[in-house]
């Protein structure tokens, strides 16, 4: 049954047309970057900002957007004989199938072909586990609001959080406790927003964060091992497997 | 080789004078004594002692012993397992096929505490390390015109040390250790109080400092190459007037580090691949009165970093893939930067103050942004090389967690058009369009 409706989803998604323009874009981009820069890093870190915006910001408004659209059918699916889960983790996958599929077009496989090693690597498990990330988070606005203006409203205030305003804060912290040796603390920090955990993944990767000495060698140490990958990826799956959770409870309980 | 006996007829010339007889005849005389003078400066040739496996002497001690004045050693290929030569004398020791000498940890290889000695060929290894003294391959105290030339020298704790000596000429010596730690290794070439030095062409890698000096002054350091060394590759204090040409320092623990000392040239010099916590290219402290120009500082932490330094002109560097290109405390004053080339950089300049007593004038920055409408090569508006972000870090090294966010980006921008917190006096007025062909 899930299937079906994952099948359906996903034809729906790409007639839609909007992937595909955001497919596009994405290749654009990275096309560009890649042959612009002569210097690898630096392509990669021309990359990297477009990566940690333009993936976040689509996926969380794209799927907002789509949930609230779709109500009328998702309406008619909890009037069929389907278990309430199946219907949310059907339009879940369907999501984010289809603009994991973009991002591997768009910008994986680019990456992949222009750097065949780690690099490439985590370009595109960075850019997979945002998508994740941010589906999920969309899923849970538009499970917990009905008003689909108010539910937009919410999206692309939690985008200007995570990309923004969050580091901000983080900022703020730094200035308010700088007396104190806070490198532990801003590892706790970067582990609760998916971008900068993002970022601080793929820098290191480049080789980046080796050139501000003390805090360098610690967040090398520390996000460089094994040990430290394991919990990084942890606590991405985390980021996607909360809120999905969450949004399917809240949506179980929904009076639609 | 050449040797000069003129003693008896200057003995007797100076009892002819003394004795006061003669006064007439004075002139006659030291015409006559220029004359023989010139007869005695003869061709004699210094006796050769053959050191070998198949000579009468089957030991380089036994033939320093036999050696006189003036002879040369010809040490023939082998292994002679033998520390703690001493030599007083003038004399030439020169290796025929690599000889080595292995001191077995036992020690010192050559002690030398004369003047005109030469030292050619050997491989000399293995001296062991004491924490008591230093011990070296090559031990040069209160001598005078030492040559020490195209040596292989291995694993040993020091390689050459010149102590309290002059005109010693160091010259195209391999000197390669193993070290893991400082604490338990030597330096490479070791000067202390020495003069007029000239150390050209060695390479050495592996010691704590590749090249250490205190209290060495009027020296001449070319073309040296001091890589891998698990501190600095070269490390000075105390040393003024010395002058440092197209030497490069690679890949070296620390980089390198200067301190306390005055009139230094630096000239055409390669800072290469220093990279790691708290390495620089070079670490400039209380170096006054000095000229740096035509180096290349490239992929270090951070290329050069100056505390406590006056009246240095930095001219026609290149600073490129680094760090920090150039780390400036509030201490330095009089310092004047001028057609360098600074090329993708994380960070081209940073400070810890905002009193700047220094000059910026004419680089060339790739981060510049302005327009030159009179079409001079130079902008038209001037430049803040001095990002908000990194007098962020600067403060609060924690903040590498932004390193490269968006956010960061934006206060870096909406700060370069109105500085607050950047230092507004560190300006370049007169930043170039395009890079300087160095």
């Amino acid at each position: 049954m899930m299937r079906k409706i994952v099948k359906y989803v996903l034809g729906d998604i790409i007639r839609n047309k909007m992937v595909l323009v955001y497919t596009i874009l994405l290749f654009v981009i990275s096309l560009s970057v890649f042959n612009i820069e002569t210097n690898t890093s630096k392509g990669i870190l021309s990359l990297l900002n477009i990566i940690l915006l333009i993936v976040p910001l689509t996926c969380i408004i794209f799927s907002t957007i789509y949930i609230y659209n779709s109500s009328e059918f998702i309406e008619l699916l909890v009037s069929q004989p389907i278990k309430r889960k199946t219907i949310w983790y059907s339009l879940y996958f369907g999501l984010v199938l289809s603009l994991s599929l973009a991002y591997i077009i768009g910008i994986g496989l680019p990456a992949l072909y222009y750097f065949p090693n780690a690099k490439g690597a985590m370009i595109l498990i960075v850019g997979l586990f945002l998508t994740w990330v941010f589906v999920s988070i969309a899923l849970l606005i538009a499970g917990s609001s009905r008003d689909k203006t108010k539910g937009i409203a919410i999206a692309i205030v939690s985008w200007l959080f995570f990309a923004i305003f969050y580091d901000i804060l983080v900022l703020f912290i730094l200035f308010q406790f700088q007396d104190y040796p806070l490198e532990g603390a801003m590892i706790v920090l970067s582990f609760l927003n998916p971008i900068d955990l993002s970022r601080i993944q793929l820098l290191l990767q480049i080789d980046a964060a080796a050139i501000i000495g003390y805090t360098g060698a610690v967040f090398k140490i520390f996000f460089g091992r094994g040990l430290g990958i394991l919990i990084c990826i942890l606590c991405m799956c985390a980021w996607f497997l909360v809120p999905l959770w969450l949004s399917v409870k809240i949506f179980q309980k929904r009076d639609i | 080789m050449f040797k000069i006996s003129i003693s008896p007829y200057f003995r007797s010339a100076c009892i002819l004078k003394m004795s006061g007889k003669y006064k007439l005849f004075r002139h006659t005389l030291y015409s006559i004594l220029i004359i023989i003078l010139s007869f005695a400066v003869l061709p004699s040739y210094a006796g050769i002692v053959r050191v070998g496996k198949n000579q009468a002497i089957q030991s380089v001690q036994q033939g320093i012993l036999q050696a006189k004045e003036g002879d040369t050693i010809y040490v023939h290929a082998g292994i002679y397992h033998e520390s703690k030569l001493i030599i007083e004398k003038s004399i030439t020791l020169v290796g025929k096929g690599w000889p080595v000498i292995d001191a077995q940890n036992k020690g010192e290889i050559f002690f030398i505490r004369s003047r005109n000695v030469w030292l050619q060929g050997f491989k000399l290894q293995h001296t062991g390390r004491s924490d008591m003294k230093e011990i070296g391959a090559v031990m040069i105290y209160d001598s005078y015109a030492i040559t020490v030339y195209n040596n292989q020298i291995e694993d040993a704790n020091f390689g050459i040390s010149v102590q309290n000596s002059k005109r010693c000429t160091i010259k195209d010596n391999h000197i390669k250790a193993f070290n893991k730690n400082e604490v338990l290794s030597g330096n490479g070439i070791h000067g202390w109080k020495a003069d007029s030095l000239i150390i050209i062409g060695n390479a050495i890698s592996g010691h704590r400092d590749g090249l250490y000096f205190e209290f060495v002054k009027n020296s001449l350091i070319w073309r040296n190459k001091s890589t891998e060394n698990v501190r600095y590759g070269i490390h000075f204090m105390f040393s003024n007037n010395n002058t440092y040409i197209g030497n490069i320092f690679e890949k070296n623990e620390s980089g390198v580090a200067v301190m306390f000392s005055s009139k230094i040239q630096m000239y055409n010099n390669y800072f290469h691949d220093n990279w790691g916590d708290a390495t620089y290219g070079i670490l400039l402290k209380e170096i006054t009165d000095s000229h740096i120009s035509g180096n290349s500082f490239v992929q270090n932490t951070i290329a050069l970093q100056m505390e406590g330094c006056s009246r240095i002109k930095v001219f026609k560097n290149k600073f490129i893939n680094n760090g920090f290109a150039l780390k400036i405390q509030a201490s330095c004053d009089d310092n004047d930067f001028t057609h360098n080339n600074f090329i993708a950089n994380t960070f081209d300049i940073a400070t810890n103050g905002t009193l700047v007593l220094n000059t910026f004038d004419g680089n060339y920055w790739d981060k510049y942004e302005g327009y030159d409408l009179d079409r001079d090569k130079i902008g038209d508006i001037s430049f803040h090389p001095v990002s908000l972000y990194s007098m962020i870090i600067a403060h609060n090294p924690a903040a590498l967690m932004l390193f490269r966010s968006f956010m960061v980006t934006l206060l870096d921008k909406s700060e370069k058009l109105m500085p607050i917190i950047t230092p507004e006096s560190l300006v370049d007025h007169f930043p170039h369009m395009k890079p300087f062909d160095l």
